[in-house]
């Protein structure tokens, strides 16, 4: 077993190597331009770039040219959102998104929200799915859009999609989904579920950095979308820019190798994490899960160690790669917003740390991430006053804290 | 974030762990911190109410590397010093020592909050006990 072990499999994913052969060709040899119609160097990109349509497509049920290449998941977020408030700007000004979002959903709207468009952010149930009534209540006769993700980024909870879905056609409402977390991972079928266009990224399933594509619906309803960068007319008008044939063509890669070993794939992964996740429930007092475990990523685990807080817990394991929801682990020094949407407490934000199992973590990785965890648990509750405290019978909740 | 060595040393080996008695008349307990901000600090002090000199320190700390750090650091220097002399840590000593970052100072701080808030507890008790003995 080789150190550090990497369990931040949400944030990225180390590229397969076979996608990696598969995209070799394409920097030296096959380096033409996809859109040079007049010889072969651009033929044989071209190839590349509808191949790689094909194999995206094939993995959520779409057809190829509903397929927009993108420069990554937040770029088709803005596409997305930035698209269809412009497009369909005549018919209404309202958009529903959730406060668990990626920043890349968040942060659009805000932007369209200072464009005059009107933004609900409908909170989310204490297990993290978004609540039906809630949605359907929100939605007014200016709605032209609502954007839920399919799985969160922090938590792995997964969305009732196919419900969401059938609110949205009921009320003649697109329906946007970010499932940056979910395709690769878990089916995902755009006739199925429903959905009208979504946002995925390469690299979060083993695929290249730097691409992402955008599917947009042709028919049923035939959804338009207004490009947001000018240029050579690329990608049928929506998205200008020379295409990433390298990365485009790993992204193609990446998909079919996801649709054929999902079945196993996302078996093995729940054993591993539910192994994780058993092992230090049953050594440790006090830990609790953040978010539906029944509705959740076969990979997440989001857990909080109480009255340890995450960044010292990230300091003892640091030969593990994770993640925290502490305030001291982010730029802005504010905890987790996913996990305050939750109702669950600051302080439980402040202990979290996310794992992310991912296709290259072994069962001897799981084992030495939860002996290491345990242990260091442990040892920082032996720290803390507040575990202290808590062993001693007082209630946390009601001493009077002089918050800083 | 990249933590400097004596930082380091001090969440790997903390110093003067653990609790004294507080209702002792000789021990001032300081709490300071909220959990929901991500950080509470407990640092206690035995005093020899003779000298006044701090003869003891311990902490317990929920936070962050550097706020364990700072407290651990925090109780080696009180050791030995008197109270007036424990009053004198500066946060900046705190910082300059373990070389702390920008982020990080408000560590410190509460380092320095939860000196003075322990002796503050040490002070009200040994001024109720004289005036105990005073109405005796």
């Amino acid at each position: 077993m080789k150190l550090p072990i990497y369990m931040d499999n949400h944030a990225t994913t180390r590229t397969d190597p076979r996608v990696f052969e598969v995209m070799r060709p394409y920097f030296l040899d096959v380096f033409g331009n996809a859109a040079s119609r007049n010889h072969s160097f651009g033929w044989e990109a071209e190839e590349a770039v509808e191949k790689a349509r094909k194999q995206i497509a094939d993995l959520i049920g779409a057809t190829p040219k509903e397929i927009v290449f993108t420069s990554g998941a937040t770029e088709s977020n803005n596409l997305a959102l930035k698209g269809i408030a412009e497009m369909y700007g005549e018919r209404g000004n309202h958009i529903i998104t959730q406060v668990t979002e990626h920043k890349a959903v968040l942060d659009t709207c805000k932007r369209l929200e200072k464009d005059g468009v009107r933004v609900t952010y409908l909170p989310v149930k204490q297990d993290g799915l978004v609540d039906l009534d809630q949605l359907r209540d929100a939605i007014t006769d200016k709605t032209i859009l609502i954007s839920i993700m399919y799985a969160n980024n922090e938590i792995g909870v997964v969305q009732p999609v196919k419900e969401i879905s059938a609110i949205a056609k009921e009320k003649g409402v697109l329906f946007h989904t970010d499932a940056v977390q979910a395709v690769g991972k878990i089916p995902v079928n755009v006739i199925s579920d429903g959905i009208d266009v979504l946002s995925l990224s390469g690299h979060k399933f083993y695929g290249p950095k730097g691409v992402g594509a955008l599917y947009v619906r042709r028919r049923n309803p035939r959804v338009q979308i207004t490009a947001q960068m000018d240029g050579g007319g690329h990608e049928r008008g929506m998205r200008s820019g020379t295409l990433n044939v390298p990365a485009i063509a790993g992204l193609g890669a990446a998909c079919e190798i996801a649709k054929n070993e999902m079945p196993e794939e996302s078996k093995r992964l729940r054993f591993l994490r539910d192994k994780l996740k058993d092992r230090l429930m049953s050594s440790l007092d006090e830990v609790y899960i953040n978010g539906s475990m029944e509705h959740r990523l076969p990979h997440n685990l989001n857990i909080s160690f109480a009255y340890v807080e995450g960044e010292s817990l990230l300091m003892g394991i640091n030969d593990i790669a994770v993640s925290s929801g502490s305030a001291c682990t982010s730029a802005t020094l504010e905890p987790s917003y996913v996990l305050k949407a939750l109702g669950a407490g600051d302080d439980l934000a402040h202990s979290s740390i996310r794992f992310g199992i991912g296709r290259f973590n072994t069962e001897e990785e799981v084992d030495y991430v939860a002996d290491k965890v345990i242990d260091v648990v442990t040892k920082l509750r032996e720290l803390s006053p507040l575990y202290e405290m808590a062993k001693e019978g007082v209630d946390l909740s009601k001493v009077s804290w002089a918050a800083h | 974030m990249a933590y400097s060595d004596k930082v380091l040393d001090h969440y790997n080996h903390p110093r003067n762990v653990g609790s004294l008695d507080k209702s002792s008349a000789d021990v001032g307990t300081g709490m300071v911190g909220a959990p929901e901000c991500g950080d509470v600090m407990k640092l206690q002090v035995k005093v020899n109410p003779q000298t006044g000199v701090i003869e003891d320190a311990k902490f317990k700390t929920f936070g962050c590397g550097s706020a364990i750090a700072s407290s651990s650091l925090a109780t080696e220097w009180l050791k030995g010093k008197t109270v007036d002399q424990a009053l004198e840590i500066k946060n900046t000593d705190i910082v300059n020592e373990l070389s702390l970052p920008p982020v990080k100072i408000h560590c410190s701080v509460l380092a320095e909050d939860a000196i003075k808030a322990a002796i503050s507890d040490y002070k009200n008790k040994q001024t109720a006990r004289s005036a105990e003995a005073v109405a005796v």
